[in-house]
């Protein structure tokens, strides 16, 4: 017998962890599908497996709870079921011993109270009110429906024209999203439960690069009538493509030199080269939308459209910048995020040679201005951030290639006041270290550090801590405002002004291209029935037939990134597209939800909308 | 075309064949339980599959599609044992309780079950026990569904109206009244169409079949029945008789020695409905040059599934629905009416049953406002066909061997336009025979409306009555019904007069006719009945002498005070549960 013994992970323990893994893998992709009580059920009898069995109301409350919820699904529950389960819950959070019961306890408690509706409707109907989202999940998860099995089958057979006409019956912007697109629906991937999701967005930009030919969509007859849309970013372009299709003058209002708001005056050209948006806008334009640039509308500009048009698109985003509200931030040397990406926009590179650069903020704009900064020639980038860098806001791999490129991050350090010299200089961040702590307002939240203030010496300093929209003189004239943002009915329509539509950021406050697109689809949509019409953006491809291949592996081929070193250098694209033998790899993965799963029952795409 | 093997014989079929059609094509049966061509191809319940070389799962062969190539087994080791599995997985949620079932003898699963030789079960049995309004004349009992979704899938595709749903996920998974609610609330037709296309017994008619027995064996209640044209078409088909052995002749035969005092025919009140209808017709052209608050086209009333279906879906249309009743409403009125005062008895000891291939009438016969003869139902009890089938099985008649025998008179005369009633285009076209002779006062061709007949889902024709010409349309299956509607309000077209028959095919097609899983007999049935007028001697309803006297002892003429009392209805005069606010 040996008196210690070397711990080795035996069969079965390997066999445990796939499982986990597994399991893990599959709710992460599974969020939209099941019924809340079912789910709760489910989860409630997972934690139970963990019980170890010493304590009451983790032994006995997590099997009694499970019952009692089988009892909701199995229509044997009243209202008096839905107290005592609460009252279950809440004993076992109160009372269990340690974190396996008072987790479960507190999960299902939550579940519980969230999910009230939910369960009413059980007992009340015997049947699941949720809505039905899970058809086809990345569908479902896509803020714009874009039919992503279809065109990856059409990149798979090798129809790259097709499949981006596919796209355009719902994003006119695929070139765009292709390449910076957030792309929710991977998240969705029910792949993801085989091995790894599809590379949605990799298979996008792969189409749109090789194009067979270019084409042009069919338009609809002439219907007379004038739409102005204020605004040319992605959801004033895609509200007037759409409405240009339905037969439809869209004429687009643009407040700076350029179309794309913030495409171009937000998102670098090494994520979406310029030549590449400007493609996208001109291909657009050729459609027959008219725009007319350098031409603000203020509140009386406003009032004349809705008087000279049919109808009105409002869709300004959100270009102005956040305040630190900090003592020296009106220094010289302190630029704002959108101050500095609106003149890169425009094609003025401020000249950061030599000169160190504080960054703050850790969303994806912070990420944004730092390398950038790095490209107009800084010496040094540094991004200061209060919380720790898992709290960040932008997307790893925003954080990754910054990190990359030599940005440092400065985490939980929250930023005192600027420190300038006597001719009111920056000379430096001064910072106070923090420590984290609970969370609040689902993040973690940090608090002052037992420590020494530090600085951070620099000659410039970049806040990006966050852009608001320029609502306030249309609040003025009696636009509905909420916190800034325009406020609009479910038909985007704002109300009290008939014929007058908004979306986008200035509605929906800073969010995704993909989530503009689709506020301008969805107006597009509306302001068309507005106008007395019904016309159908239609499907105009033939798909090819499904094939069932049976379970195969194969991992995610991902987007590679040019050399760090290199890409400083140049605001050229950073990422490589997928190669050919990747993309037609990467499209064969596909488990074709749209023809398997539910999808064969309900339909796997919308034909027309 | 594409070549490839399946069970070692070579088979070659065009692309985009499903694996299940390229083996039927070479005489393969893989055996299918949810699947309805066209309608429900979802490899839902797994029954289907096949192995194909080279991949290790199994293939669903309805929904997959045959490759250059491909070897492909339907029953290998591999298969069976999958197949039969998920049979049993279905049968532990299955009430198998076959000897107390109406589909026994006709059920899908159990055909499947016996074929697959399942003689016990390994799982534990698990049913559902959902409640059910028995009132209602569709009962659903879930602890038969199969979760096939086919229901769901005809009620929404074919027939625009959504009732059903899957209203729970997992394994609490069930087929039910969309949203939970009770299906007395929602806006369900009656068509009966979920009926004729499930597979088991988890849909069925309300079974009637006692109150008919109970009636009979009651010395005082004077039992008389009609008999719908389409049953003429469907009824022999469970005893496997032929079309030209199941005639309605056979089937009086049947009936009589059940007990029936007197047995009629619904022609002859179909003949009754084109005198009124006709008129109608023609009173509102008339009237609308005058009166531009009448609008066209004029809509036909007699099926209550359509009925039901306007007042839920486009209650702004009803009055275009023309007033006279259904066949079998008017017959109800006149049998207690004319017919007791002929017989000189008192009308409330006549107990009106009629057999019908539909569930609707089941629920029309009880609206609160059919009982304009003598304050009871003008019908009493509607039987479907399934159910008249069951009471014959019940007395044993072996009806093969039956004589023929005739209906009673007077109401036991139709004529062929009387027939046509039963198929989709027939009451179109019975109707303008009858309009041309009112309006021209000769007789007409009878073939000369013949446009309309077929199984389009959606007719349209042009004709010419008199020097006015008349543009009609004629759809059935609620869904077209439907999509005739929308462009009709859109604009798009423009008719004087339309027909439309809630079931696909019309009344051969109906809800309550006997059921053959996979086939759509309508078209066949149809057949059937434009034979029978064909070779009738009477095919003109104006030309019915029983009519013909029915007006002149009793009604007077078409849409006189006496016709309007009985034969015609308030169509506002009852709403469905979401008409209201509409």
């Amino acid at each position: 017998m040996a008196r210690l013994h070397v711990m080795e992970r035996s069969d079965a323990q390997v066999v445990m962890d796939g499982l986990h893994e597994a399991l893990g893998k599959r709710m992460a992709v599974s969020s939209l599908a099941p019924c809340p009580v079912e789910f709760t059920a489910a989860y409630v009898e997972m934690c139970k497996t963990q019980s170890c069995g010493k304590c009451t109301p983790c032994r006995v409350g997590l099997g009694v709870l499970h019952d009692l919820l089988e009892d909701v699904l199995e229509n044997r529950a009243d209202e008096e079921t839905l107290t005592l389960i609460e009252r279950t819950a809440e004993t076992i959070y109160l009372s269990a011993d340690c974190a396996i019961g008072y987790e479960a306890g507190q999960m299902a408690l939550t579940a519980i109270r969230g999910f009230r509706d939910d369960f009413e409707h059980h007992v009340q109907k015997h049947a699941c009110g949720f809505t039905q989202s899970q058809l086809v999940p990345c569908v479902s998860g896509c803020p714009a429906g874009v039919d992503i099995p279809g065109y990856i089958s059409l990149v798979e057979e090798g129809r790259y024209t097709d499949a981006v006409r596919l796209i355009r019956k719902d994003n006119p912007l695929p070139v765009v999203c292709g390449l910076v697109c957030e792309h929710p629906c991977e998240m969705h991937c029910r792949r993801g439960m085989v091995d790894d999701p599809m590379n949605i967005r990799g298979l996008k930009r792969f189409a749109c690069e090789h194009m067979e030919t270019d084409y042009r969509p069919g338009v609809a007859e002439p219907t007379g009538k004038r739409v102005a849309v204020v605004g040319g970013g992605p959801a004033g372009l895609s509200a007037a493509y759409y409405l240009t299709l339905m037969g439809h003058k869209a004429t687009i209002f643009e407040s700076r030199h350029h179309l794309g708001g913030m495409l171009r005056y937000g998102i670098p050209a090494y994520r979406l080269p310029r030549e590449e948006l400007d493609g996208e806008i001109g291909w657009l334009l050729g459609c027959g939308i008219e725009a007319s640039v350098d031409s603000p509308v203020d509140a009386e500009g406003l009032e004349r459209l809705m008087a000279d048009y049919d109808s009105v698109y409002f869709a300004i985003g959100a270009h102005t910048d956040r305040k630190l509200g900090l003592e020296g931030e009106d220094s010289e040397g302190v630029i704002s995020a959108v101050q500095m990406l609106r003149s890169i926009g425009d094609g003025v590179n401020p000249d950061f040679t030599g000169q160190r650069v504080s960054v703050i903020g850790g969303g994806n704009v912070a990420m944004d201005v730092a390398r950038s900064a790095l490209r107009c020639g800084a010496e040094k980038v540094t991004i200061i951030y209060r919380r720790r860098i898992a709290d960040m806001t932008a997307q790893d791999a925003e954080i990754a290639g910054a990190q990359a490129e030599g940005c440092e991050v400065l985490e939980l350090h929250a930023p005192l006041s600027i420190q300038t010299d006597d001719a009111g200089h920056v000379t430096g961040v001064i910072t106070q270290p923090q420590i984290i702590g609970g969370p609040q307002r689902g993040r973690p939240a940090p608090r002052a550090a037992e420590a020494d203030q530090y600085v951070v010496p620099c000659e410039r300093v970049l806040v990006a801590i966050g852009q608001a929209i320029d609502s306030k003189p249309f609040e003025d004239m009696g636009i509905p405002c909420k916190r800034g943002a325009i406020v609009v009915d479910e038909d985007s329509a704002v109300p009290g002004f008939t014929g007058l539509f908004a979306g986008g950021d200035c509605q929906t406050g800073p969010a995704t291209v993909i989530r503009a697109i689709n506020a301008g689809k969805v107006a597009a949509a509306n302001i068309d029935h507005h106008l007395g019409f019904d016309h159908k953006i239609t499907l105009d491809v033939d798909l090819p037939p499904v094939q069932f291949k049976g379970k195969t592996l194969c991992a995610r081929c991902e987007m590679t990134e040019r050399e760090a070193a290199e890409r400083v250098r140049d605001f050229d694209n950073v990422e490589n597209g997928l190669t050919s033998e990747e993309a037609h790899q990467e499209a064969s993965r596909c488990l074709r939800c749209d023809h398997f799963g539910f999808g064969a029952f309900r339909g796997g795409r919308i034909e027309q909308w | 075309m594409v070549k490839l093997t399946i069970d070692d014989r070579e088979v070659e079929v065009p692309e985009h064949t499903t694996i299940l059609e390229a083996a039927a094509s070479a005489g393969i049966v893989i055996p299918t339980l949810c699947y309805l061509k066209d309608l429900n191809e979802i490899g839902a319940c797994r029954v289907c599959v096949v192995e194909v070389e080279g991949i290790d799962q199994l293939v669903a062969s309805c929904n997959n599609y045959v490759l250059d190539g491909m070897v492909v087994r339907t029953n290998s080791p591999k298969v069976r044992a999958a197949r039969k599995t998920n049979v049993e997985f279905i049968l532990s949620q299955h009430d198998s309780e076959c000897t107390s079932c109406v589909r026994s003898g006709n059920c899908s699963l159990q055909t499947l079950a016996n074929d697959l030789g399942i003689s016990s079960l390994p799982y534990e049995k698990h049913l559902s026990h959902d409640a059910w309004d028995q009132s209602f004349p569709l009962i659903r009992n879930n602890d038969k569904c199969i979760k096939c979704l086919r229901c769901i899938q005809v009620c929404e595709k074919v027939q625009s109206t959504g009732v059903w749903d899957i209203t729970n996920r997992a394994s609490h998974a069930c087929v039910n009244v969309k949203s939970g609610l009770d299906i007395s609330a929602t806006d369900c037709a009656l068509c009966g169409q979920c009926i004729t296309h499930c597979p088991t017994g988890a849909l069925r008619e309300r079974d009637d079949t006692d109150r008919v027995f109970d009636a009979l064996a009651d010395p005082d209640k004077i039992c008389v029945v009609q008999i719908a044209p389409a049953v003429r078409a469907a009824w022999g088909e469970p005893f496997g008789l032929t079309h030209e052995q199941a005639t309605v002749k056979r089937l009086v035969s049947a009936l009589r020695p059940m007990g029936f005092d007197y047995i009629f025919d619904t022609d002859f009140s179909a003949d009754l409905t084109i005198m009124e209808e006709a008129s109608e017709f023609l009173e509102r052209v008339g009237a609308a040059s005058k009166d531009d608050s009448i609008r066209f086209p004029m809509f036909t009333s007699c099926c209550p599934g359509w009925v039901r279906f306007i007042k839920s879906h486009h209650p702004e249309l009803l009055d275009q629905v023309s007033t006279s009743k259904s066949p079998q409403q008017m017959f109800g009125a006149i049998l207690k009416s004319y017919y007791a005062e002929l017989l000189g008895v008192d009308p409330h000891r006549i107990f009106s049953v009629s057999i019908m291939p539909c569930l609707a009438k089941k629920s029309e016969c009880a609206l609160p406002n059919m009982n304009d003869a003598c304050g009871d139902p003008d019908v009493d009890v509607v039987l479907t066909v399934r159910e008249v089938d069951r009471m014959i099985r019940a007395e044993h008649v072996d009806v093969a061997s039956l004589e023929e025998s005739e209906f009673d008179m007077p109401l036991g005369v139709g004529t062929g336009a009387g027939v046509i009633f039963g198929a989709t285009g027939g009451v179109m076209e019975a109707a303008l025979r009858s309009a041309y002779h009112f309006i021209t006062g000769d007789e007409p061709d009878p073939d000369a409306f013949s446009d309309v007949r077929g199984l389009d889902g959606w007719k349209e024709a042009t004709f010419d009555l008199a020097g006015t010409t008349l543009h009609v349309a004629v759809a059935s299956g609620l869904g077209n019904a439907e999509r005739l509607i929308q462009a009709l309000e859109s604009g798009e077209v423009s008719y004087d007069f339309v027909e439309i028959m809630a079931c696909p095919g019309g009344c051969a097609g109906g809800g309550g006719q006997p059921i053959h899983d996979g086939q759509e007999l309508a078209g066949e049935r149809g057949d059937v009945l434009w034979g029978l007028d064909k070779v009738s001697d009477l095919r003109l309803s104006y030309q019915n002498p029983s009519i013909v006297a029915c007006y002149d002892e009793y009604l007077e003429k078409p849409l006189s005070a006496k016709a309007e009392r009985l034969l015609h209805t308030d169509q506002h005069a009852w709403l469905m549960p979401d008409e209201e606010g509409k």
